[in-house]
C-alpha cells in the first residue's frame, strides 16, 4: 500500500546522516518495507569538510524538524557533527550505528524522543547476529 | 617511522581516519594538531569518541607538536598526525626536520579553492605552499584511502584523472 495511505504518524523525525550513498540506500529501504520513509531526510558527508558538514546537517536538521539524528560509523564525521549540534540543542538525540532494523523500529513506532531513540538503538542492536556454517548454522 | 602517515585532511579524526588507514596501518596514536582543537576540551572530547579505546589520541597546538614531535617518532608504536589544513602542515614542516612525505588526504570545495581531484581543492596560496614544501624536498602525495594509487603534486597540481 502506497505510504500517503497510510494513516498519519505521531512521533518525532529523523536525520539519517552518513557516508556516500548510504543514508539515501537505507531510508529508500525504510520506505520499501514500510512506506514510512518521509520520517527521515538523508544526508551524506561527501564532498564536505567539517565546517560545511555542520552546516548541512544544522540545516537538514532544522527543515525536517528533526529531533534525533541517526549516523553511520561512531568514529564518523557525521557523528561528530551530530554531537557538536546537539550541544547547541538540547533535546537532540544522537544514534550512531544506525541499520535498517533500528530506522525501522524508529519510523513504525514513534513516541517521545528519548524513549523512541532508545528503542531503536535497542532493536538495532538486536538486529546483528552472525550465522556460521561450521557451528551448524545457529546465530551467535 | 614511527609517523607512518602525516596527513593533512580537514575533517581531522573520522571514517577513512580511524579505520581506512587505522586498521591496515595497526596504529597505536594520532596526533591532532590543531591550536583550536588544542585549545578546546569539548573539541577533545568530541574527536576523542571517535577514536577506538585501543588507539591513543594526543591534541597539540602547532608549537607544542613541534616541542615533542621527536618524542612521537621515538615511540615504538605506529603512529598518524592530522592536520586540518596545508598552513598547519606548513608551519610544522619548517619547524621540524622530521617530516619527510606529506598526503592530502581530504581538503574539501570552499569558495577561492579550484578542484583538483575528487578530494582535494586548493586556493593560489594552498598551491604555492605545497610547491616549497616539495622544493624543500619532501615527498608531497595525494591519497585518500590506502588502497588509492599515490598522486604525485606534480599531477595534484595539474588536475590530473584520478
Amino acid at each position: 500500500m502506497p505510504s500517503s495511505a497510510e494513516a498519519p504518524r505521531e512521533g518525532p523525525r529523523a536525520v539519517v546522516a552518513g557516508h556516500g550513498g548510504f543514508a539515501a540506500g537505507v531510508i529508500s529501504a525504510v520506505e520499501l518495507i514500510s512506506g514510512r520513509g518521509e520520517v527521515f531526510r538523508g544526508l551524506s558527508n561527501a564532498g564536505l569538510d567539517s565546517a560545511a558538514l555542520d552546516a548541512a546537517l544544522r540545516e537538514a536538521v532544522a527543515a525536517h524538524r528533526a529531533r534525533v539524528v541517526f549516523t553511520d560509523l561512531p568514529a564518523g564525521s557525521c557523528t561528530i557533527a551530530a554531537r557538536r549540534l546537539a550541544r547547541e540543542h538540547a533535546g537532540l538525540a544522537v544514534v550512531t550505528g544506525a541499520n535498517l532494523s533500528m530506522l525501522l523500529d524508529f519510523a513504525l513506532k514513534g513516541g517521545d524522543v528519548p524513549t523512541a531513540a532508545r528503542r531503536a538503538a535497542e532493536r538495532g542492536r538486536e538486529a546483528i547476529v552472525a550465522f556460521t556454517a561450521a557451528e551448524g548454522g545457529g546465530a551467535h | 617511522m614511527p609517523i607512518e602517515l602525516y596527513r593533512i585532511d580537514d575533517r581531522l579524526v573520522h571514517g577513512q581516519v580511524v579505520v581506512g588507514w587505522g586498521q591496515p596501518l595497526q596504529l597505536g596514536f594520532i596526533v591532532l594538531v590543531d591550536d583550536a582543537v588544542a585549545a578546546s576540551e569539548w573539541e577533545q572530547e568530541l574527536y576523542r569518541m571517535g577514536v577506538p579505546p585501543e588507539m591513543e589520541v594526543r591534541f597539540e597546538s602547532v608549537a607544542s607538536a613541534l616541542e615533542h614531535l621527536a618524542e612521537y617518532e621515538a615511540r615504538a608504536d605506529r603512529g598518524l598526525l592530522l592536520t586540518a589544513d596545508v598552513e598547519t602542515m606548513r608551519k610544522l614542516v619548517e619547524g621540524s626536520r622530521l617530516i619527510r612525505a606529506v598526503n592530502l588526504g581530504g581538503v574539501h570545495h570552499r569558495p577561492g579553492r579550484a578542484a583538483r581531484l575528487r578530494y582535494v581543492f586548493l586556493a593560489p596560496e594552498e598551491e604555492r605552499a605545497l610547491r616549497a614544501l616539495a622544493d624543500r624536498g619532501i615527498v608531497v602525495t595525494a591519497q585518500d584511502v590506502p588502497g588509492a594509487t599515490p598522486v604525485s603534486l606534480a599531477r595534484v597540481l595539474a588536475g590530473a584523472p584520478e
